[in-house]
């Protein structure tokens, strides 16, 4: 569906300034995946789309879509895909209905295929009670769904989302999400998707395949579950007696499937006045990256056993698609929790963990 | 990608476009909340009517001698090709609010031709100026104005073609600083009151220097001014009327190649 071959794209800012965008893209879709590309702003996402969409031409490099250049058959292309861009779709003064009525005749309905397809993604998406509103009345949720509905009058093979749910509240993005999946199910051939995002969570759990690009080039490519296994790990966090730390720590770094073993200095064996409470107060804690968690810890727990180290408390965190991003590129995908590299490993794996925390709940969020 | 992965989907013939086709949806889809709020029409008349209003009297107390004759005859053709100007000059703010929402961009990824996408929003703008001027008209004739109705007919569509133009030339504007939107305004002002004042619209420009009346022979406004004058008054195969014609089209085909090929670059 999509095949681009080092696709690259250069802005001259100036005389002195090239800002190199996208670097040398190759990329496969197959007709029916659900692509999510994911990566921090700037790093070349949009710029890859607009090439992909006709929008601007690539500077270098080749990319087929839908079966025909984007150079040479834009308009092919045109019209075999679907666009839901950054910016809203609907003009502000244009009525719900007349912006899909026109949207159906662009591809070439008549007038009245254009009015029964308008009323039937009306009804899909639920914007019945707004059909007859003009666009600037609506919520940023309804507008949203208007640009999705107009992306899909003429029932593409290919529809591109740029950034989808960005500035959705949590219920609104659930929303948005449940509307394309149906709509992708209910075609005759399962629509192929492709859609940027920097919402981790979006690409967790909706995309069959992540891409991960930074710097414009392609930095890691598969299946969410795959890339978090092979580029992260799982975290287990054992809580043990700061005498038992050492042993502890050679026990993980033997078990099958340990990547790295941090220990790290409980309260209380770095010196007197302890403020830590509860049964683990003065206990060190020994994080391990594992290729499997649950799997992992039972082992650990028993080898622990026999060695007379008693653990006070686990805790098993799956890694996030932050958590790769950070392996990947040593920084964090959160815009605010960049990690400065100097800092080391154990500050890098406490906001691993932070973010990871905070990922889970928007995910529990907008799967609620 | 070999024939044999695409999907049924896109394997499909394009369908025929046709260029009249494309400039119609565009028109009818430009069109579409004028006629649903015509009201929106009258904000562009509260100019015109204060000029005939307030500037009108001042007219014909000073000038009124040395305009030979009627004064309405002169003026109101003058202030219909002010609210063209006005009217039109402006519009490429309209895209503008496209360009910044994801509709232009939505417009560009479709089929649809782009040379369409600004015919057809250029030809959008004649709605206002005939409705506009047709107003004017008529709301002056109680106050003794009394064009040839044939003139009338003629110059307000000599106008709707001059409009064309304009709007073009507005449009091609609001895409050309796109990335400094500010811009627009600062030009479409730099622009406007040379224009109109050397148009001769709001006094004889006989009475003005020598270098005066040699700037204004390259402003085609002048010539549509002169036209509209001469075919109130009934001269309809005066040579005015024939330059003003010859103004409008080269204004429209002028306004219609740049932003026709504004238009096509828009993308970048």
């Amino acid at each position: 569906m999509i095949r681009t071959r080092a696709l690259t794209k250069d802005f001259v800012v100036s005389r002195t300034r090239t800002v190199h965008a996208v670097r040398g893209i190759s990329l496969d879709v197959e007709p029916g995946e659900l692509v999510a590309v994911l990566g921090p702003n700037g790093a070349g996402k949009t710029t890859t789309l607009r090439m992909l969409t006709t929008l601007i031409p690539p500077t270098s490099g080749t990319a087929e879509v839908a079966g025909y250049d984007v150079v040479t058959h834009p308009d092919r292309v045109r019209a075999a895909i679907g666009y839901v861009g950054q910016g809203g779709a609907g003009g502000a003064s244009q009525l719900v209905r007349d912006e899909l009525v026109t949207q159906g005749e662009i591809y070439g309905l008549d007038r009245r295929t254009a009015r029964s397809r308008a009323a039937e993604l009306i009804e899909a998406l639920d914007l019945t009670e707004q059909a007859d509103r003009k666009v600037e009345s609506l919520s940023g949720g309804q507008k949203r769904r208007l640009d999705v509905a107009v992306g899909l009058v003429h029932e593409p093979s290919l529809l591109f989302l740029d950034e989808p749910s960005t500035g959705l509240d949590p219920h609104n993005r659930a929303n948005l999400w449940e509307h394309i999946l149906r709509m992708r199910t209910a075609a005759a051939e399962p629509m192929t998707i492709v859609l940027t995002t920097h919402y981790l969570d979006e690409a967790d759990t909706f995309a069959e395949r992540v891409i991960v690009v930074d710097h414009g080039q392609v930095i890691a490519d598969d299946t969410a579950d795959a890339l978090k296994a092979e580029l992260a790990g799982d975290l287990v966090t054992l809580r043990v007696a700061p005498e038992h730390a050492a042993t502890l720590a050679g026990i993980a770094e033997r078990a099958s499937g340990t990547r790295s073993v941090h220990v790290l200095p409980g309260a209380g064996s770095a010196g007197a006045g302890s403020t830590d409470v509860g049964s683990a107060g003065g206990a060190s804690t020994v994080e391990i990256r594992t290729a499997d968690g649950p799997g992992a810890t039972p082992g650990l727990l028993r080898a622990a056993d026999d060695a007379g180290v008693a653990v006070s408390r686990v805790d098993v965190t799956r890694p996030t698609l932050d958590d790769v991003f950070l392996g990947l590129t040593g920084r964090s995908l959160r815009e605010t929790a960049v990690v400065d590299a100097t800092e080391g490993g154990s500050a890098k794996d406490s906001s691993a963990k932070d973010s990871s925390t905070h990922d889970s709940s928007i995910t529990k969020e907008v799967l609620a | 990608m070999s024939a044999a992965t695409l999907t049924p989907g896109t394997a499909r013939p394009l369908p025929r476009r046709s260029f009249l086709r494309d400039t119609r949806i565009v028109l009818v889809r430009e069109l579409q909340p004028v006629v649903r709020d015509p009201f929106s029409l009258v904000f562009g008349l509260v100019q015109p009517l204060v000029f005939l209003g307030l500037f009108g009297p001042l007219l014909a107390g000073s000038a009124g001698d040395a305009l030979g004759g009627d004064v309405w005859l002169w003026f109101v053709p003058a202030v219909l090709a002010m609210t063209t100007l006005f009217g039109t000059s402006v519009t490429g703010s309209n895209l503008q609010l496209d360009l910044s929402s994801g509709v232009h961009e939505r417009m560009l990824v479709t089929p649809l031709s782009r040379p369409a996408q600004l015919v057809g929003r250029a030809l959008k703008e004649m709605v206002p100026i005939v409705v506009q001027s047709a107003i004017v008209v008529l709301v002056m004739l109680p106050f003794g104005l009394r064009p040839d109705p044939i003139g009338t007919v003629l110059t307000l569509l000599q106008l709707a073609v001059l409009g064309i133009g304009v709007g073009s030339l507005s449009y091609a504007l609001a895409l050309a600083v796109r990335k400094q939107e500010w811009m627009f305004w600062v030009v479409q002002q730099t622009f406007l009151f040379p224009v109109m004042m050397l148009s001769g619209m709001l006094l004889p420009l006989e009475n003005g220097p020598a270098w005066m009346q040699a700037a204004s022979s390259v402003n085609p406004l002048r010539y549509v001014v002169d036209s509209g004058r001469a075919a109130f008054a009934g001269d309809l195969l005066s040579s005015a009327v024939a330059w003003g014609w010859v103004a409008a089209v080269a204004t429209a085909a002028l306004g219609l190649v740049v932003g026709v090929r504004a238009m096509v670059r828009s993308a970048d």
